[in-house]
């Protein structure tokens, strides 16, 4: 029988610390863990109002944090609490970012990417894993997680704004590009980010061949496999399920990948 | 050992099928199920018109249940046009028999009228069943009391749909939350029903978060599914099959987990075994290895074909007095 080590029912935590990490970006702490893993994602409860998947930004088996981008109704109302208020969670669910020890693994953070991007990072270089993170955003105040990937053993950071106000003038896939020019390739690339980002990222990786997972995101409603939600075309698998992390030979199956997304009625809409 | 039967005019592979509102909304999902190993597919409930379902949570569980919420969301009737018609176009093979998997259409409406309207349409894509949804316990502060809770109410749903669907048999889905489950079965058989699906969730049932107090559904409700339900399920299957004589084909689900509770169903006297909440317990191989535990019961116990256990159980009691 199967026994999830997920918890599928909402308990509410108090926050334990607010970070705002950038004028939309909100990190909250809570003295908890979920256990969760790279890439996983828990569903954030703000009771009263709703519940809505996030990615885990880190959870060190003693303390979990999210951090959240305040674009629509919910996440704006929880970008507002204080430390104490109450949030529900459970998880942690889907598929993770998976390495071997000592590999050598390029980690492409696109916006809101950098989050799980970062706490990827810092589990593969327990296991002694050398990074090359490029992280992009559209300028440099809405960079994320710099500091924190900066100060990561074994890292080589790069950054790309679209403004140029920081770094490379342009996208961060520009530099993954390069990077699979050079002599010594890296073993794996993760990327965390925007659908279009991911896209050029997988084209990138299937032309040189190196091994590659990416987190995709879909519409997710129960986020433990009974509603089908986030069921994608033609394969029919689900996400919360068989993702959201998944090796880059299925996400070149997924034929709706990079151009379209069904919504809460299952809906097709383009991305 | 033989795990296929006909049921009115249709060849299921397997008694299994997967039951409504699980993984159900596109030909994908379909299609990855009957992959899975399930002899039949229910769609999610289809409407006629756009129809928004509630805010989340909607679904939570633990290891004994599991509580939803979700208030049948769905794109409508062109959505309906577009899945089926892309799944028809390419029916599933069922795991190494190359038959195609049916199809079970699930409909939904706010009235009698809109019942009629929906079925019409939904029959003008072929489906292999109709599965008329009239217990959805979610929807009450929407439209009141399911019609599944009255006599008159099933019976004026049944005989509308039952003007309209053709050749397509038609399954009733009963609701466990009333007095007397076999007198709403006996209404609809008079009405037409061909046969019925037993039973939809239980309840509802509510979930408190002690820290906020409140309830975690947004619907603050939910219908309860899961292992704890199965005890319900077998004896409303009972109920309706000796209410109708055992002379019309149910469809049992509610709480099933393992090739033996499916036995346990078919000897109260279903036909075939509607599997949803189990597919987050064991997994989207659930249809699989319940098949493979019925067959492996079945040939320890010299069980030669699926259907002999149908209504087995009243047989016993039978022979009892």
């Amino acid at each position: 029988m199967h026994t999830p080590q997920q918890n599928r029912l909402p308990k509410t935590y108090r926050i334990s610390a607010v970070k705002r990490e950038t004028e939309q970006v909100t990190s909250f702490t809570f003295a908890v863990s979920l256990g969760a893993a790279p890439g996983q994602f828990i569903m954030v409860w703000l009771p009263g109002v709703d519940e809505v998947p996030m990615s885990v930004a880190n959870d060190d088996g003693k303390k979990l944090q999210i951090t959240f981008f305040a674009v629509g109704d919910t996440t704006k109302k929880l970008a507002s609490l204080k430390k104490g208020d109450l949030v529900g969670l459970r998880g942690p669910f889907g598929t993770h970012y998976e390495w071997k020890p000592k590999q050598h693994l390029a980690l492409i953070a696109g916006g809101y990417g950098a989050a799980p991007m970062f706490f990827a990072a810092s589990e593969a270089t327990k296991d002694k894993c050398t990074l090359t993170s490029i992280v992009g955003a559209r300028s440099k105040e809405h960079l994320l997680y710099l500091d924190e990937f900066t100060k990561l053993p074994h890292t080589t950071v790069s950054v790309a704004t679209d403004d140029g106000s920081q770094g490379h003038k342009g996208y961060n896939v520009e530099l993954l590009a390069e990077l699979l020019k050079a002599k010594k390739k890296p073993d794996q690339v993760f990327a965390c980010g925007p659908e279009r980002m991911l896209v050029v990222v997988s084209d990138l990786c299937f032309q040189h061949k190196i091994p590659c997972q990416l987190s995709l995101e879909r519409y997710m409603k129960c986020g433990f496999g009974l509603c089908g939600n986030c069921t994608v075309d033609p394969l029919g698998i689900r996400l919360c399920t068989d993702g959201p992390v998944v090796k880059n030979d299925l996400a070149r199956r997924i034929t709706e990948f990079g151009k379209y997304h069904r919504d809460h009625l299952g809906k097709k809409h383009p991305l | 050992m033989n795990l296929s039967q006909t049921v009115l005019g249709v060849t299921f592979q397997n008694p299994t099928v997967l039951a409504s509102g699980i993984w159900g909304i596109t030909a994908s999902g379909w299609r990855r199920v009957a992959a899975n190993g399930a002899g039949g597919i229910t769609t999610k409930s289809l409407w006629l018109t756009e129809h928004k379902g509630h805010p989340n949570p909607t679904i939570i569980a633990t290891e004994h249940w599991t509580l939803n919420a979700v208030g049948v969301p769905d794109a409508g009737i062109e959505k309906a046009r577009e899945e089926i018609g892309d799944y028809n176009k390419n029916p599933s093979a069922a795991l190494g028999a190359g038959k195609p998997v049916p199809l079970i259409a699930n409909i939904i409406a706010n009235t009698v009228e809109n019942y009629g309207k929906t079925a019409q349409e939904i029959v003008a894509l072929k489906p292999d069943f109709l599965e008329v949804n009239i217990s959805c316990p979610n929807v009450e502060d929407e439209f009141g009391k399911p019609f599944a809770c009255s006599v008159r109410d099933a019976s004026a749903v049944t005989k509308a749909v039952k003007a309209v669907s053709g050749k397509i048999p038609v399954f009733i889905k009963l609701s466990p939350n009333v007095d007397d489950i076999g007198s709403i079965a006996s209404a609809c058989a008079e009405a037409g029903a061909d046969g019925f699906t037993v039973i939809n969730t239980l309840g509802p049932g509510m979930a408190i978060d002690l820290r906020s107090r409140l309830p975690i559904l947004a619907n603050k409700v939910g219908g309860m599914s899961g292992p704890a339900i199965k005890p319900i399920a077998v004896r409303c299957i009972a109920d309706v099959y000796r209410a109708t004589g055992g002379k019309k084909p149910i469809i049992g689900t509610g709480g099933i987990m393992t090739g033996e509770d499916a036995i346990e169903f078919l000897l109260a006297g279903a036909t075939l075994i509607g599997i949803g909440t189990a597919v987050s317990y064991r997994g989207g191989e659930v249809f699989r290895l319940v098949c493979e535990e019925m067959a492996a019961w079945c040939d320890a116990e010299g069980v030669k074909k699926i259907s002999e256990l149908t209504g087995g159980m009243h047989r016993a009691l039978g022979i009892r007095d």
